[in-house]
């Protein structure tokens, strides 16, 4: 995952490059109206306009870049989880020059330049171009494929940035707007273009939704779906179809810089909320359709704004709400867990300081007495490196759970189930202990410490097939401790540091 | 040779070709024009538990994905109960190496062993409770049941290794090709599949398994085909797994020499 977190810091890095640059073309563009060079806060009736679906094309064109968002939702999670995100990347930068070259033709022939189908197909042709030249250029050669796709991203981009200088000189069209397809600008999308892009978007969900156990295999075992004789390469090549598909028909509403981010930007926040592949798919999608939504009705309430820049910002917002929150894989129930886990290792190092410290001093009660003599905080201070603000805190944790109570200010005294639960503890330690000393080799003077690292996190299972395979059938109750425990007297004191 | 020797004693000799679940004629594999498997021949007997050790770099690997087509060969034939590989696939199971796959994908031990049944399912039709039903039915074999529902991330390695070699039980298959499924497993592991190699053979299966622990080579397999770019023999254990024939597999790795010639020892004790 540490790929896609990189991923999307690089695009946060990239962003108000892009945004800086559109807003100030837009406004050399308008020059009409000097108003418009900077970004006014819109009107209410803006607003409501908008976020009421008033106008025929917003709505259609909403609806549009929702369905783009999932249809990138769904493939993107294929994408990413066969790490193809980065060759969608290039891709998209790869359409440029097949969309300037498309514009001049379509112009010298006398048709309209700018209709989006001829943009598009131009775009997808110069694209595949450029996947080919990516796989030539690692096939042929012995440079990996981050250089190959380097290369190409960068040729193909700086030959369509030329190429659209040349489109600006021509007098044949208007050629504003092309610049368009670069940042992202839903403000041009016509209703036609909408629909085009909607039904692109579902056909290429449809595919991968009949495909989806298929491209999951390919995803996850490429070696065991060729044994299987399913036909790899044409899958793959399905697969990247499909990514082709969902950039091409991207560009005019996310631009083709960050097309990229409504690939990898859903499944990667996707991640962080599950850890099967359908749900991954669906909270992908949902995601995206989000990204699209939100994204493209604040770009139609600030026209000046590159739509493209308002979905990836809308998507890293989601992004960054799912790295921190998401369940079961989010930054904040991962402290939580550890959290968790360092609160049972303290209350259970509690208990089992306790029991051994009145083990050793034969104090422990028989079956009949419901009374278990108090122990002295400073007995249990000297037997970890505990300071006695850290004791006192685990203390209260586990009187809280009712194991132990403090008699008085300085005295500690397990209830009946914490008593029960020392015993377990005490037991599961030692058949830890005694498995290290038996059969993995580890001197018993060090076996202590690295039966610290793991008991705490024994599973049942394990317990049990401890107990199988150490404990002979007639001993019951509490093991002893395979190695001498050595507590400090009550009446020196040492202050030894760490013990048993 | 030996070779010669054990290839005319070799029991299946006279067994018409279908009944011989993998024979290999001459087979060369080349990466970058420089062989990795030369000239390369056997057969093997049906019924029978098959070992192939050898050095690394000797191309056990290749030559179990070679058998499979997942790698060109450069010449010679394989065949699968007397048909090339594309017409007897279904009766083959591969376990692939542990490593071979990002085990941080998001599904869990039972999707993976479905995946076994992908073919059968067929393509666009989706996953059922039946197949569910027999993917679990495996992992039981494998005793790994309890672990169903897990990301499989969060199994140990070698439940993750039984989950692979649920995957291929779960396809019913004759041939069993296994990657070392005893790399780095736990001992429970180790003992499980041992179990269920023993059960597969009692229902005439055959398995060819990459193998590194010599120690337990006479142990586990009853043919072994010593390999390292070329076959240095193959045969029963017992003719075949010799100190000289160990010698010249790992000829000039001492610690491996040293360690084959310890088992030898060992196992002459023991007789």
């Amino acid at each position: 995952m540490s790929r896609c977190a990189l991923a999307v810091l690089l695009l946060f890095l990239l962003l108000p490059g892009p945004l800086l640059l559109a807003a100030e073309e837009s406004g050399f563009r308008s020059q009409q109206s000097i108003t418009d060079r900077s970004i006014s806060m819109p009107s209410w009736q803006d607003w409501k306009r908008v976020l009421l679906l008033e106008d025929y094309n917003t709505r259609i064109v909403i609806l549009g870049t929702t369905l783009l968002g999932m249809s990138a939702g769904m493939i993107g999670s294929f994408a990413l989880l066969r790490k193809r995100a980065l060759m969608g990347d290039a891709l998209s930068h790869a359409t440029l020059p097949g969309i300037a070259i498309a514009f001049i033709i379509a112009s010298t022939l006398g048709l309209n330049g700018k209709s989006l189908p001829i943009l598009l197909a131009g775009a997808a042709i110069s694209g595949l171009l450029g996947i080919a030249g990516i796989l030539l250029i690692r096939n042929l050669t012995r440079l990996k494929e981050d250089a190959a796709l380097g290369i190409v991203l960068s040729v193909f981009f700086g030959a369509g940035i030329a190429l659209l200088g040349i489109v600006q000189q021509m007098q044949t069209g208007h050629a504003a707007g092309l610049e368009s397809f670069i940042y992202g600008k839903t403000a041009s999308m016509v209703a036609s273009d909408a629909w085009l892009i909607g039904s692109a978007g579902l056909s290429c969900m449809l595919i991968s939704l009949l495909l989806y156990k298929e491209l999951t295999l390919l995803c996850f075992d490429e070696g065991f779906a060729d044994s299987r004789g399913f036909p790899v390469v044409l899958l793959d090549t399905i697969l990247m179809g499909l990514v082709v598909v969902v950039t091409i028909i991207g560009l005019q509403a996310v631009g083709l810089i960050l097309m990229i981010s409504l690939l990898v930007i859903p499944p990667a926040a996707a991640r962080f909320w599950t850890e099967k592949m359908a749900p991954l798919s669906i909270v992908a999608v949902v995601l995206g359709a989000l990204s699209g939504m939100i994204g493209s009705a604040m770009s139609a309430i600030f026209p000046n704004l590159p739509s493209g820049a308002m979905i990836v910002l809308v998507a890293t917002g989601m992004f960054l709400i799912s790295m921190v929150c998401g369940v079961p894989r989010g930054i904040l129930i991962r402290k939580y867990r550890r959290y968790e886990l360092n609160t049972k290792v303290n209350r259970q190092h509690l208990l089992r300081g306790v029991y051994e410290y009145l083990e050793a001093h034969r104090q422990l009660p028989g079956e009949d007495t419901d009374q278990v003599p108090p122990v002295s905080l400073s007995a249990l201070l000297k037997m970890r490196s505990w300071t006695l603000p850290l004791l006192r805190k685990i203390i209260q944790q586990a009187e809280r759970e009712h194991l132990v109570s403090l008699t008085s200010e300085d005295q500690l005294q397990l209830t009946l189930s914490g008593l029960k639960e020392a015993a377990r503890v005490v037991h599961e330690h030692r058949l830890w202990e005694l498995y290290l000393i038996t059969y993995a080799d580890v001197a018993s003077s060090k076996v202590d410490q690295d039966a610290d690292a793991i008991e705490h996190v024994l599973e049942p299972e394990v317990i049990a097939e401890l107990e199988a395979l150490l404990i002979r059938q007639s001993t019951v109750g509490i093991l002893q401790s395979p190695h001498e425990i050595d507590l400090p007297q009550d009446t020196s004191p040492s202050t030894t540091g760490r013990q048993a | 040779m030996n070779t010669t020797e054990s290839m005319s004693q070799s029991p299946q000799s006279d067994l018409p070709a279908a009944e011989i679940p993998l024979s290999v004629y001459d087979l060369t594999v080349a990466y970058h024009r420089k062989p990795v498997i030369w000239d390369v021949g056997f057969d093997i007997p049906p019924g029978k538990l098959v070992g192939i050790v050898g050095p690394n770099g000797a191309g056990k690997s290749t030559l179990i994905k070679t058998i499979m087509e997942l790698i060109p060969k450069a010449s010679g034939r394989v065949n699968i109960f007397g048909k090339p590989y594309q017409k007897n696939r279904h009766r083959v199971g591969y376990v692939p190496q542990r490593e071979s796959v990002d085990w941080d994908f998001p599904v869990n031990a039972l999707d993976v062993v479905t995946m076994g049944l992908y073919r059968e399912i067929g393509w666009c039709f989706p996953v059922r409770k039946k197949h569910r039903e027999r993917a679990l039915e495996a992992l039981e074999r494998v005793g790994i049941a309890d672990y169903a529902r897990r990301q499989i991330s969060q199994l140990s390695g070698g439940q993750q290794q039984r989950t692979f070699l649920a995957r291929a039980l779960v396809q019913n298959a004759d041939l069993y090709l296994m990657d070392e499924p005893f790399a780095a497993v736990d001992a429970a592991t180790e003992k499980a599949i041992v179990q269920i190699l023993q059960e597969m053979k009692q229902a005439g299966k055959t398995a060819l398994v990459i193998h590194h622990d010599l120690q337990t080579v006479p142990e586990y397999f009853d043919y072994v085909i010593l390999l390292n770019m070329r076959v240095i023999d193959h045969g029963p254990t017992a003719d075949v797994f010799t100190p000289e024939n160990l010698q010249k597999t790992y000829g000039g790795r001492l610690t491996l020499l040293e360690e084959a010639t310890e088992t030898m020892r060992r196992r002459e004790q023991s007789l």
